[in-house]
């Protein structure tokens, strides 16, 4: 009896607290700037994909939304023929972003993505890519990584040693 | 003449009047119940549709009106298309001795108090052959389960009520008001209030005592087969039954349209809203019984307590002499 007076009495309470709901097509959530949303490929600071098309984010995705192609272009660059992620398998879980060794592919705070035809949620490469390097402002894979492309010859990268002439050591 | 034409309009308005208040009350009730319900559960509940939401009521309307209106195959369709319309019936007769007033009212019987009994009694009709006429395992236990509730809780329901006829000298609601204007029946009846409060829950198969729907034990209950305004109906009549006993508890127990400055309409409205409030309190408050504890409250705990009312309050009349 007393319980059930008490519960009355607590429920009734809450007409004066404050209600949770936020009424979202006026009143737009807070999403943090690490929040896990549409995916995005990025560009170098250069302004070049950074996406070398090494199939890591495919193969880390649980539920194998992510397809590509790797191709080679004229001065010796990796880079996709096609990237194509299927949002509608696709559950934000981010594995891609951690996997991938060049900061290409990177997670939004965008939810926003609804569509009448289920297969406008397949993204091609095009509507992926953006015009800015995301998250990282100043990372440029092949400025790092030790492989020659053109303008770029071999220990010319940062922090790479100029290369050794084995034939020149005296043993 | 002329008089008799002016009786016979008064009496007309005062029919359509009450008509029409209870059924637009109980459409916003629908409205008013679902808000209420969300500001106890820190949400806004529907408030999309028109101002506050309001014009959800139309919205659900035309909904339910326009939805296919389906009879099963193996429903019993005569029967099956009465049932809705026995409890909204019953409900709206028994809205006709309802005081609301000094100057609002259908009718003054003498045996008023014993007609509603009468039709809240009936109304269980309405959900027993819908869920016999449904012909559907669910249904039939939900029926099953209305009538034993009823039966047990009418009984008591009438019993709890005699206290305040004792009180009063009379089955007449006007004159039970009347008698009350020296204070209200609730302090001395106070049991009987209660125990007419639980009744009537019970009767309007309100939660936490809805055991003939009981959504997660019987799918819907009586209405499991029961879709567009059909359904309309039954959940029209419920909320009616809401609206009668929170008026009858009003009229019973807290003095009906008597009270200071306000005039005697404003206080009556105001008593049924907080009955009405606290109904939807209940909802929002209290899970729901099992079905033997049910029927074992009622018979071993709330019988005996209005049979203990009825004998004191007797007593005390007669030592009083």
């Amino acid at each position: 009896m007393i319980s059930i007076l008490r519960s009355l009495w607590l429920v009734f309470r809450h007409l004066f607290t404050r209600r949770v709901t936020v009424e979202y097509p006026e009143e737009m959530p807070y999403l943090a700037p690490r929040y896990r949303g549409r995916i995005v490929l990025t560009r170098d600071p250069d302004g070049d994909e950074r996406c070398v098309a090494c199939n890591l984010c495919a193969v880390a995705c649980p539920p194998d939304c992510i397809s590509l192609q790797k191709m080679e272009d004229a001065d010796g660059r990796w880079r996709p023929e096609f990237f194509r992620i299927n949002f509608s398998r696709c559950i934000m879980c981010g594995l891609c972003e951690d996997a991938c060794p060049t900061y290409a592919i990177q997670l939004t705070p965008d939810f926003e993505m609804c569509e009448y035809d289920r297969q406008n949620m397949v993204y091609e490469k095009e509507d992926l890519l953006i015009n800015g390097p995301g998250k990282y402002h100043e990372y440029s894979f092949y400025r790092h990584a030790g492989k020659t492309v053109s303008g770029k010859a071999k220990g010319e990268a940062a922090g790479e040693a100029k290369p050794v002439n084995v034939k020149s050591l005296n043993l | 003449m002329n008089t008799g034409h002016a009786d016979i309009a008064m009496t007309l308005l005062n029919i359509f009047g009450v008509l029409t208040t209870a059924v637009l009350l109980t459409a916003l009730l629908t409205w008013g119940e679902r808000r209420l319900l969300g500001f106890w559960q820190d949400r806004p509940g529907p408030n999309r549709v028109g101002p506050f939401g309001l014009m959800q009521v139309v919205a659900d309307m035309i909904k339910l009106f326009f939805k296919e209106d389906f009879i099963p195959r193996f429903a019993d369709a005569p029967v099956f298309l009465l049932a809705p319309t026995i409890v909204m019936a019953t409900t709206l007769l028994a809205f006709v001795v309802v005081p609301f007033s000094p100057a609002v009212g259908v009718i003054d019987m003498h045996i008023g108090l014993l007609f509603f009994l009468a039709m809240s009694a009936l109304a269980v009709y309405s959900v027993v052959l819908g869920a016999y006429a449904s012909g559907n395992k669910y249904a039939l236990l939900g029926g099953l389960r209305a009538a034993a509730q009823t039966v047990s809780y009418e009984v008591f329901m009438g019993l709890s009520l005699m206290g305040v006829v004792m009180l009063a000298g009379s089955f007449d609601l006007r004159s039970i008001v009347m008698a009350q204007e020296n204070g209200w029946f609730l302090l001395p009846q106070m049991l009987g209030c209660a125990i007419f409060l639980v009744a009537g829950i019970a009767e309007s198969h309100r939660l936490p005592l809805d055991l003939p729907e009981a959504e997660h034990e019987l799918t819907a209950g009586f209405h499991t087969e029961y879709s567009g305004m059909k359904f309309g109906l039954f959940f029209v009549g419920e909320y009616l039954s809401i609206l009668l006993i929170s008026a009858l508890v009003t009229t019973l127990f807290l003095g009906g349209w008597l009270g200071p400055w306000l005039p005697p309409l404003v206080w009556f409205a105001l008593k049924t809203f907080a009955l009405v409030c606290l109904f939807i309190l209940l909802r929002a408050a209290l899970p729901r019984p099992r079905y033997d504890q049910l029927m074992a409250f009622g018979w071993k705990v709330m019988l005996p307590l209005a049979l203990l009312n009825l004998v004191v309050t007797g007593s005390v009349l007669i030592w009083r002499g």
